[in-house]
């Protein structure tokens, strides 16, 4: 596993370009078959409202998910990602549309530890809210 | 319903060993929509110094969902399953997950605690290969919306 990123070439402060992820209702009915979550309200309407819930929800997994490849295209390697943990601070709502919603995810390189290792510090929005906070991700660059 | 509180330090398994597939790796990058040729090119998994295709960081989730859904479902817990939402995740790797590797999974619950109206349940798991080798450790934080109200 080689990352594509040199440590010596990063510097703290820097920025991650955002890039715009699509989730529609297929996404998540391929996600939950993927990853074996069922839970109704990720893929039921009226499960989802029945419990409380504005419409059906995204996994948050599947946002962590976006996160993920987030780091690992800008890595290059995924085998260079060493610890990645996020909290899932507000729902990604997803409409039963062509377009359902959009997660935005942009990062910067917040300390750089021992060992060429980074750690970067990672922001998701669903148009103008936050749906993941705590995102952090790190990284062994070359 | 307020948790039981008795049920931290409570482990489940080891569970039987879980065999990640190259198959399995294409499934879950298709579906999160990531085209990287490592997660199905053995080729170029090699070429990058992998054993085999590589599994994306999130993959753990396929089978610590399933080892860690049976503390959700246990008795005496009193998880209101249809209220559950995914509070926090964590991921800490030893090593890549690479297909053919032959997980198994101790899950324990290390913490039980409310937040407002919520319940909130860590699960850790501890994932090694049916040799003992560490490979990773999961945490997993649900919420079960309306638990201690």
């Amino acid at each position: 596993m080689t990352a594509a990123v040199r440590y010596d070439e990063v510097e703290v402060g820097q920025e991650l370009p955002p890039v715009d992820y699509n989730v529609r209702r297929l996404d998540l009915v391929m996600y939950a078959g993927a990853s074996g979550d069922f839970n109704q309200i990720h893929w039921n309407e009226r499960f989802a409202r029945m419990v409380g819930l504005p419409d059906v929800i995204a996994h948050g997994m599947y946002t962590m998910a976006q996160a993920g490849r987030f780091v690992t295209d800008w890595a290059g390697d995924p085998g260079a990602v060493v610890d990645f943990g996020v909290r899932f601070s507000s729902m990604v709502v997803v409409p039963d549309d062509d377009m359902g919603a959009v997660i935005t995810v942009s990062g910067v390189v917040e300390e750089k530890l021992e060992d060429k290792r980074v750690v970067i510090a990672l922001t998701a929005k669903s148009g103008d809210v936050r749906v993941l906070s705590k995102a952090r991700a790190v990284v062994q660059l070359t | 319903m307020a948790l039981n509180r008795d049920f931290v330090g409570k482990s489940y398994g080891p569970t039987a060993p879980y065999e990640v597939s190259r198959v399995k790796i294409r499934e879950f990058a298709a579906a999160i929509g990531d085209s990287n040729p490592l997660y199905r090119d053995q080729e170029a998994a090699r070429a990058a110094g992998h054993p085999d295709v590589v599994a994306p960081p999130t993959f753990p989730i396929v089978f610590s969902l399933q080892s860690g859904g049976e503390a959700l479902v246990d008795p005496g817990l009193g998880v209101n399953v249809a209220m559950v939402v995914h509070g926090e995740q964590r991921f800490e790797y030893v090593r890549p997950i690479h297909a053919g590797d032959q997980l198994v999974l101790t899950s324990t619950i290390t913490d039980i605690r409310t937040a407002g109206q919520n319940e909130l349940l860590t699960i850790r798991s501890d994932v090694t290969t049916v040799e003992g080798e560490p490979v990773c450790v999961t945490y997993n934080t649900i919420v079960e919306r309306g638990g201690a109200a």
